[in-house]
């Protein structure tokens, strides 16, 4: 059994040091031209624009407004356009977990996907929280009293490890329990058994892991950029 | 006896002993199971926002559990002490 993220083929060298084609590397790049495909699709679907909505149409607006809405109630009027952000961040997430019912390496069992998507939100909410409030952002860190700095910059540090690892680990622990049930049934259960797990650790385990991901950076973001 | 084998298998308890961090984990998402389940008997018409509620909350709670399995695999996976020996 060899649960390692296997190396494909060699990409490029930076400097002496390889850099590989690995599995989850390649069904990130499935993903991406999905969503991508799945994008101009709808733009172009969407070139005939009717005043009452129906169909395809209806589709995308409810889902648009979802994520307006998502982002409206829990951090107020004036960050209209970090919707687009948070349901970018939710279809990457989503189609990368459901990557694994089609036998391929999720990209989210890879700490470096996860890692990078947390940072980025990290990156998002400090840079909101310095244009919004200006001095008073810094201010925060000393407060209630000077001696509490310490355990603020704990918090900002804890921050992206907490998000990044909950993802990795939830996903990285269903691709190993899989490994394992198929090692563990012999060929013709193989067929039957699993798919109940799969509607559980793929499915819903999927989707509940890509909305608190989106839910938690919108939480960490309104702490920072809204309050009072 | 073999150094590498002696510190596979003392890697191998090792990982067995930080699964035993999922057990605060469970306990705590048992209590914030049967809190929801008691509002929700008080107030039945509040369903949809303490189930959304407490989905978050389990998922948040899980996060002691994920740092020990992740102590787990990295004990199991890519262990760093077989490298550091002699």
């Amino acid at each position: 059994m060899d649960l390692a993220n296997k190396n494909l083929a060699l990409l490029f060298e930076i400097s002496g040091i390889p850099v590989y084609l690995t599995q989850s590397l390649l069904s990130t790049w499935i993903v991406m031209a999905v969503l991508t495909l799945g994008a101009i699709f709808a733009r172009i679907k969407m070139r005939s624009f009717s005043p009452v909505p129906s169909g395809f149409q209806n589709f995308i607006e409810f889902a648009v407004e979802a994520a307006d809405n998502m982002v409206k109630s829990a951090m107020g009027d004036g960050f209209g356009a970090l919707g687009g952000y948070f349901f970018s961040i939710l279809a990457f997430i989503l189609a990368s977990n459901y990557t694994a019912l089609l036998g391929l390496r999720p990209p989210t069992s890879d700490i470096s996907t996860t890692l990078s998507l947390a940072l980025l939100s990290m990156g998002i909410m400090h840079f909101l929280g310095i244009s919004r409030r200006g001095m008073r952002y810094f201010k925060e860190y000393f407060e209630p009293v000077w001696a509490f700095f310490p355990m603020h910059l704990m918090e900002d540090l804890t921050k992206p490890i907490s998000l990044s690892f909950r993802l990795f680990g939830n996903i990285l622990g269903g691709v190993i329990i899989f490994e394992l049930i198929y090692e563990l049934f012999p060929f013709p259960l193989r067929f039957v058994i699993p798919s109940f797990l799969h509607a559980y650790f793929d499915l819903f385990v999927g989707a509940l892991q890509a909305y608190i991901f989106t839910t938690l950076s919108i939480t960490f973001m309104s702490q920072k950029a809204s309050a009072n | 006896m073999d150094s590498t084998a002696f510190v596979m298998g003392c890697s191998a308890i090792g990982a067995g002993l930080a699964i035993i961090a999922s057990i605060g984990s469970a306990i705590g998402q048992g209590m914030a199971a049967s809190k929801a389940v008691e509002s929700i008997a008080r107030q039945p018409e509040s369903r949809g926002t303490v189930m959304t509620t407490l989905f978050i909350s389990c998922a948040i709670i899980e996060t002691t559990a994920i740092y020990g399995l992740i102590i787990a695999l990295i004990l199991l996976m890519a262990n760093p002490f077989v490298g550091q020996l002699p």
